[in-house]
């Protein structure tokens, strides 16, 4: 990088999206050399089929979640719910579908998904109320849903997993529309919805400034009750839409498994993304290219077939190093060392470039 | 004055921050045993250049040496072992650890890795002892006045072997008992050698105790003068860059003529009848007319603050009735006062006015956002229409609306707070301490604002612990004392600031 | 200020503690008798009839409801009165349990244990009030094996081989290469290792089996369908699918038919477990070969208890009575299956 480059590419360098672009770039990369066809997207019985379709397509109910974990978090909360929900809507749409007489009914569909996100917004709202309401901290009013909502789930499943056999239901998580996956289409509505509310319309502002200092948002008059109530009951939408398209994807509602552990793929995603846990300032965009970090990862370890043995200790590496990178007093150390001996040598930025790209790939 | 070589000496010090230069070739030099002043007015980097000096900031240009030899800090920590130790103009402590813990944190006395709390309590009541100050340094810091903590974080500062010691508006929150006993620890401390970089803005203050100033402007220095060569109009002629007749002007009271129109109008604004609660603030009886400044006195902690927060719904009142307009109410949350058009600028900016990661436009949009809703977004040319007009009307400085507000100073952070309010056009403004912390020319600007708001027929309630401040505003003054309203006086030629102080200590309703 | 926070915090513990109570009612109500142990006074054999404690893992899974229902309804068909604790997933709820299972007095304890390790000491409190212990399902490192009377419980190694044996079966013929895929279970656990270990004995016999692929599927339908999309990406070439259960079984079944393949013809595919849906599968031909692994060892559970009460000699390993099944014996099998 010389000189006269500097000033210009500053402003790259400084936009908070540069890393988790660069590391998304890495990891595709890592694939292009050790995947044959990774990048390969072709028409199949209609549809597009490939690796980058299905990191998108499998990647969708960790996007939604991580899209209302987002706004929680803005908030200066953390739902840790969101898994137990989607076990919970999607068993309850399964239940009801199982015991509809014909399953492929789209009436009878509609009503079985209305049901689940329905019984999802109320118990995300249930969650706002115990913050808001009552001014229980965030991490334990959500780990009250969390812990029993897996309960509940199990409860409407009877322990067993149903299995179900419909075709309209089926297209939510597994089908296709235009040639793209369904998912992908619902998130991209939810995504738009999302920016509308908070971009367009001033939700954004208000969520940021509630999350930023909630005394001075109260008396600048901010209603910031409302505000947490409808954050946390959009998060437990987000989770119930995820819900229905994890268990619409296998046709069938897994009570125990379904969306465990997927609060923290959401919270770091959200992290990833350049969302401070601290509240306050919030990146859509960040968040889904986070969470499409977090998935082509898992996707990555499959194909190049990192041994099972090793995957966790694999995921933990990367994403040490991605936090690294996105920690700006990480970032500042890093870089500045070197920087100020060699602040004359203009060797310095090359090694920088350098040492990079070594840290990604390690 | 043979002057002994300086143990600081910073050169041609130059940072840029992004869309503004902070600092421009500025050169300072600090003798041991002095206490030198840093003066100019919010935002002329008085502290960046402290935050440079300390390591928070790296520099871009120059270079600074420490007794002669030349440092860079990586950051707080490291100018501490050097020597150098600040208190910064907010407490930076944690409230709910004890005196002791936050005297001795990061550096606790230890033996075999164990922490010994007898010797740390200890040894934190003798250094508090060197201040004069007799505490239980075991009880939680929350639980004494900012002023205690405000020493407590001196006495923290001065327990590190220092050689350079930065205050930094130590006195802003502090009573004049307590300025006069800072002030006999900073000559003791000028004796043995240490130097003192002081930064305040109460000339009277800098008169008293300092030898040396050195007067920034825009990031740039205009000169350094012992401080017995340069009057007091010389000085801040020097820091606000023009001539005084702005600040003279307003010497004049506005009293007489307003305190006829008031009396003439028939509903007053805001009705307070036996308003209180418990443990806050006596029930008191207050009424405003439209257009009249109503000043609140008192000591602190009298109960000024608390009056204001009833007036405004940010606390239930537990008894009495509250009119506004001739209508009754009950505010029970500021968005109710809100919707009344009353507006408050709370004393305390950084916790309970602005947001310091959003940026200047959307703090100052954000009460009239909140006002309408989260889904009438105000658009975006009116948003700039709006934050234009109040950035020029209060030269709120950088003028770049989209500056994170937190990069701002504390003078600027207080404009685009009253900013907030003013494009709201309430017909009742609260300041509280609008002018505390900041510098004389933005002071004599919120002042001057204050007058021309009530001319247009804004009722403004007024607190300062200035007492020149508030007679010079008022047309009518609540005395405060213990939690309770003790007098209402309305400001003629008779009242002045001794009268005003002989009712605070004796408490006397007149 | 203060005062309010500590009452936030006390609401907050109560409502915390509520919930717990919540769930524990969530869990128990699942598995019907849950907490259906008798009075503490009723323990004992006083009316000659055989008390035994149960203490089960959980209600983590399908698999494992029916393993429950199962122990359940033989005791009752066995005459055997049964003490039934759900362990939730905790080793100490079941040490707890076994301890008041001792208090009571029962004649005999079963259990499945949670973990493999730190049963010694409770399992001597038992030896030492004299009542005998039955594993099942899961077995403890104990070196000491006199703390228990017998293990009954799979061989998920000779599962593993099953599933092997059926493939040197059907390939007998062929000399091409057979390119394989696994999905595994859970990483590091007893039957993901057992299944793996068995299968890969067997097929190593024969060089033209190759593993080309193996990941973990986390033994759920999800999982299962995500790995085998991306296999199906990387590998062009599969011609065997092996799961370590039907459930994996299921998903990836989905990832081949997304793929434009036929499972069961283009691919091959052996799973273990033989539910309901696995064996509906099976039947409708998507699946080629289950190897079961029974969770209805509640007879042989009951028949063991009878003869460790009597003092009879068992032997220390019992196998769980298992089969296999072809798609033709699992459409005979299929209308009376009962999980």
């Amino acid at each position: 990088m010389s000189r006269t480059l500097r000033p210009l590419l500053n402003p790259v360098l400084r936009h908070r999206m540069l890393w988790p672009v660069v590391i998304l770039a890495a990891l595709l990369l890592l694939n292009l050399f050790f995947t044959n066809g990774f990048f390969k997207v072709e028409m199949k019985d209609g549809h597009l089929y490939g690796s980058l379709i299905d990191i998108v397509r499998f990647g969708a109910p960790l996007i939604l979640v991580s899209l209302g974990m987002t706004l929680v978090i803005a908030t200066c909360g953390i739902d840790l719910s969101v898994g137990s929900i989607v076990a919970i809507s999607g068993a309850l749409a399964c239940l009801w579908i199982s015991e509809l007489g014909d399953q492929n009914s789209i009436g009878g569909v509609l009503t079985a998904v209305a049901l689940g996100l329905g019984l999802s917004v109320a118990l995300g709202a249930w969650n706002g109320f115990l913050v808001a309401g009552i001014g229980i901290q965030p991490i334990i009013a959500t780990l009250i849903l969390m812990v029993a909502g897996r309960g509940v789930a199990q409860l409407i499943t009877d322990g067993q997993i149903i299995t179900v056999n419909s075709s309209p239901y089926k297209l939510i998580g597994g089908g296709y529309w235009l040639t793209l996956p369904f998912g992908i289409i619902i998130v991209i509505a939810v995504l738009a919805l999302t920016a509308f509310l908070t971009r367009r319309l001033a939700l954004g502002l208000l969520i940021e400034s509630v999350g930023g200092n909630a005394e001075a948002s109260r008396l600048a008059g901010i209603r910031s009750r409302g505000v947490l109530m409808m954050v946390y009951a959009f998060c437990g939408l987000c989770a119930g839409i995820a819900g229905l398209m994890i268990s619409s994807n296998v046709s069938s509602a897994d009570g125990n498994n379904a969306g465990l552990w997927i609060e923290l793929d959401a919270i770091l995603a959200v992290v990833i993304g350049g969302t401070s846990l601290a509240g306050g300032r919030f990146s859509l965009g960040g968040t889904v290219l986070g969470a499409l970090i977090i998935q082509t990862l898992t996707t990555t370890i499959y194909s190049i077939g990192v041994p099972p043995e090793t995957t966790l200790l694999f995921k933990a590496l990367v994403v040490t190093i991605v936090c690294l990178l996105q920690s700006p007093a990480f970032r500042e150390k890093a870089f500045r060392r070197r920087r100020r001996p060699a602040a004359a040598a203009s060797a310095s930025a090359e090694e920088e470039a350098g040492e990079e790209r070594v840290g990604v790939s390690a | 004055m043979t002057a002994p070589a300086p143990i600081l000496r910073m050169t041609g010090i130059g940072k840029q921050f992004p869309g503004v230069k902070a600092l421009d070739g500025v050169d300072f030099r600090l003798l041991p045993g002095e206490v030198h002043a840093l003066m100019g007015e919010n935002g002329a980097g008085k502290s960046t250049l402290i935050k440079v000096l300390t390591g928070v900031y790296d520099i871009d240009a120059g270079e600074i040496e420490l007794a002669g030899r030349k440092v860079a800090f990586a950051g707080p920590q490291a100018a501490q072992r050097a020597g150098i130790s600040t208190v910064y103009q907010e407490v930076n402590l944690c409230t709910n650890l004890s005196v002791a813990e936050n005297i001795f944190i990061g550096r606790e006395p230890r033996r075999l890795g164990r922490i010994q709390w007898r010797r740390m309590r200890q040894r934190a009541a003798e250094l508090l002892a060197r201040l004069e100050i007799d505490i239980d340094v075991s009880a939680p810091l929350s639980s004494y006045s900012l002023a205690i903590q405000q020493m407590v974080a001196i006495a923290r500062a001065l327990d590190i072997e220092a050689r350079v010691l930065i205050l930094d508006e130590p006195t802003s929150s502090l009573d004049a008992g307590e300025v006069a006993q800072l002030f006999r620890v900073m000559r003791r401390l000028k004796e043995q050698g240490i130097a003192i970089l002081f930064v305040s803005h109460f000339l009277d203050q800098i008169y008293e105790i300092s030898d040396r100033m050195t007067i920034l402007r825009n990031g740039r220095l205009v000169g350094e003068h012992l401080t017995s060569e340069l009057s007091q109009i010389e000085l801040v002629g020097k820091m606000i860059g023009r001539e005084l007749a702005d600040l003279e002007r307003l010497g004049a009271k506005p009293a007489a003529e307003s305190s006829e129109s008031s009396a003439g109008k028939p509903v007053p604004l805001l009705e307070a009848r036996e308003l209180g609660r418990t443990g806050a603030i006596e029930p008191f009886t207050l009424t405003i007319h439209e257009g009249e400044v109503v000043g609140l006195a008192g000591l602190l902690g009298s109960g000024r603050t608390e009056i204001a927060r009833l007036l405004f719904g940010a606390d239930h009142a537990g008894t009495g009735s509250l009119r506004i307009g001739g209508e009754q109410v009950s505010l029970r949350t500021p968005r109710a006062a809100v919707s009344r058009k009353i507006a408050f600028c709370s004393e305390n900016r950084r916790a309970e006015g602005l947001i310091p990661d959003l940026t200047v436009r959307e703090n100052i949009i954000l009460a009239l956002q909140a006002a309408r809703g989260w889904t009438r977004p105000i658009p975006r040319r009116r948003q700039d229409e709006l934050v234009d007009k109040y950035i020029k009307a209060l030269s709120i400085r950088p003028p770049d609306p989209d500056q994170l507000v937190k990069n701002l100073s504390g003078g600027n952070q207080q404009k685009v707070l009253l900013a907030r309010w003013l494009i709201l056009e309430p017909r009742l403004l609260i300041l509280d301490e609008p002018t505390r912390g900041i510098d004389v020319g933005a002071k004599a600007e919120i002042q001057r604002l204050v007058a021309e708001l009530s001319d247009g027929g804004m009722a403004v309630l007024f607190i300062s612990a200035e007492l020149e401040e508030v007679l010079r505003l008022s047309h009518r003054v609540g005395v405060l004392r213990d939690r309770r309203l003790v007098a209402q006086l309305e400001n003629g030629d008779d009242l002045t600031t001794d009268t005003l102080t002989e009712t605070i200590a004796s408490g006397a309703r007149s | 200020m203060l005062r309010r926070i500590r009452a936030l915090k006390s609401i907050s513990a109560l409502v915390l503690a509520g919930a717990v109570a919540f769930t524990m009612a969530g869990c128990g109500s699942s598995d019907g008798s849950a907490g259906s142990s008798g009075s503490g006074g009723s323990g004992g054999s006083s009316d000659g009839k055989i008390v035994m404690g149960f203490s089960q893992v959980g209600a983590e899974s399908g698999w494992r409801t029916a393993n429950t229902k199962s122990v359940q309804e033989s005791a009752q068909e066995a005459g055997i009165e049964l003490k039934f604790s759900d362990a939730q997933q905790k080793q100490e709820n079941q040490i707890k349990a076994i301890r008041s299972y001792i208090q009571q007095k029962v004649d005999v304890i079963a259990f499945s244990p949670v973990v493999e390790s730190g049963w010694d000491t409770v399992l001597k409190e038992a030896k030492n009030a004299n009542i005998p212990v039955i594993l099942t399902d899961r077995a403890v490192d104990s070196q000491d094996t006199s703390l228990y009377k017998t293990f009954l419980g799979s061989d998920f190694v000779e599962e593993g081989r099953k599933a092997g044996q059926w493939l040197v079966e059907e390939y007998k013929d062929s000399t091409d290469p057979v390119n394989i895929v696994q999905l595994e279970g859970t990483t590091g656990s007893a039957p993901a290792n057992d299944r793996k270990a068995g299968f890969q004995e067997v097929i190593s016999a024969d060089s033209k089996f190759k593993i080309i692929a193996s990941q973990t599927g986390d033994f759920t339908r999800a999982k299962g369908k995500e790995v085998m999309e991306a296999f199906l990406k990387s590998n062009p070439d599969i011609d065997v699918l092996y799961a370590h259960n039907d459930d994996m079984g299921l998903g990836a079944i989905e990832a081949i038919e997304g793929a434009g393949k036929v499972p069961g013809k283009d691919i091959k595919i052996i799973t273990v477990d033989a539910v309901r849906d696995g064996m509906q599968a099976l039947a409708d031909g998507k699946i080629n070969y289950i190897v079961e692994c029974s969770p209805l060892l509640g007879p042989q559970l009951m028949d063991l208890a009878k003869k460790v009460v009597n003092g009879e000699q068992v032997p220390t390993r019992v196998v769980t009575e298992e089969t296999t099944f072809t798609q033709e014996q699992a459409k005979e099998a299929l209308p009376n299956r009962k999980y």
